[in-house]
């Protein structure tokens, strides 16, 4: 099976190297870009079949491991 | 003082911890090997600056699954002093030995210079040797440096008087102008609640001697033997 999980900052964290894409695309001339908000994307396969457990397992990578909660969120997807 | 200095690949201040502490306390700390599962008895454990793991994932974040750090965690809450610089307080926030977490410098550039501390308070076990409120000037070096906690957490730090050490100008103003990196309410360096963990973004292991540039580094060490000598 493979996971797919994007670990995003939380709200209200100040993510500075979403600022300076946003400068970066304003300077290209993409107006109209409020906000930008960069994270990560990692794919996983894994040998779990039982999507529950696929789930559970991805679940308590990310909190060990794959996203630090205090400054980040993460959310999964199973395929 | 029996001292370990933890070594992972991609540590590159362990070998100037490890003199910081031989010079200052005249024995030779023990290094670790961060595949180690067990060490000598020590009373003092230095985590060093660099990039172990090469800052793979996030600052620590690898460093802290190490089999050691499961031993460093074990000490840590048996009340063995822990000291962690730069990469080693990226290590031990990550670890949850220290609350809060360390991001991407509020400028995204790496920095690396000479700064003014303020000394917060001198009652701790690593700042005894300092005066409460001295300013003192240490180096920085790095590109995650920028501490970030809740406001709960943050107000909690400073009602129990955890924050150790705060970026200042040479006058000793903590504000904006004199924040470096963007670290919520100018902090560089706080302890646990227990006291005997301290983790900073400065280096203090470089300001030992007059020949380095300066000796504000050398009362951090100092101060950990008094305790030890005290207790």
């Amino acid at each position: 099976m493979k996971a797919k999980v994007h670990v995003t900052l939380k709200e209200g964290v100040l993510d500075p190297q979403g600022k300076a894409i946003r400068h970066a695309l304003g300077d290209l001339g993409f107006d109209g870009v409020d906000k930008v908000r960069q994270g990560k994307f990692i794919e996983l396969d894994i040998a779990e079949t039982d999507k529950d457990a696929a789930a559970a397992q991805v679940e308590d990578m990310c909190k060990k491991l794959l996203a630090n909660t205090v400054i980040e969120n993460y959310s999964i997807e199973l395929e | 003082m029996k001292s370990a200095v933890i070594v992972f690949p991609g540590s590159n201040c362990d070998r100037d911890l490890a003199v910081a502490i031989e010079k200052i306390t005249g024995t030779a700390p023990t290094m670790v090997w961060h595949g180690d599962r067990d060490f000598a008895d020590v009373d003092f454990i230095g985590i060093p600056g660099g990039f172990s793991y090469g800052d793979y994932l996030r600052s620590g974040a690898i460093a802290t699954r190490s089999p050691v750090m499961a031993e460093v965690g074990r000490r840590a809450a048996a009340g063995v002093k822990v000291f962690g610089v730069c990469n080693g307080f990226q290590i031990l926030t990550e670890a949850g030995l220290l609350p809060g977490a360390l991001m991407r410098n509020a400028g995204l550039k790496f920095i690396c210079k000479d700064l003014y501390l303020k000394v917060e308070t001198n009652k701790t076990a690593f700042t005894n040797a300092y005066t409460t409120d001295e300013v003192i000037r240490i180096p920085v070096a790095h590109h995650d440096g920028n501490y970030f906690a809740d406001d709960a957490t943050l107000d909690a730090l400073e009602a129990n008087g955890q924050v150790a050490f705060r970026y200042c100008d040479r006058n000793g103003n903590v504000d904006d102008a004199a924040n470096p990196n963007g670290s919520q309410r100018n902090i560089a360096g706080i302890t646990n609640a227990a006291g005997n963990v301290l983790g900073m973004m400065p280096h203090p292991e470089r300001m030992i001697e007059r020949a380095l540039g300066g000796d504000d580094g050398r009362r951090l060490f100092e101060s950990v033997l008094n305790t030890l000598e005290t207790a």
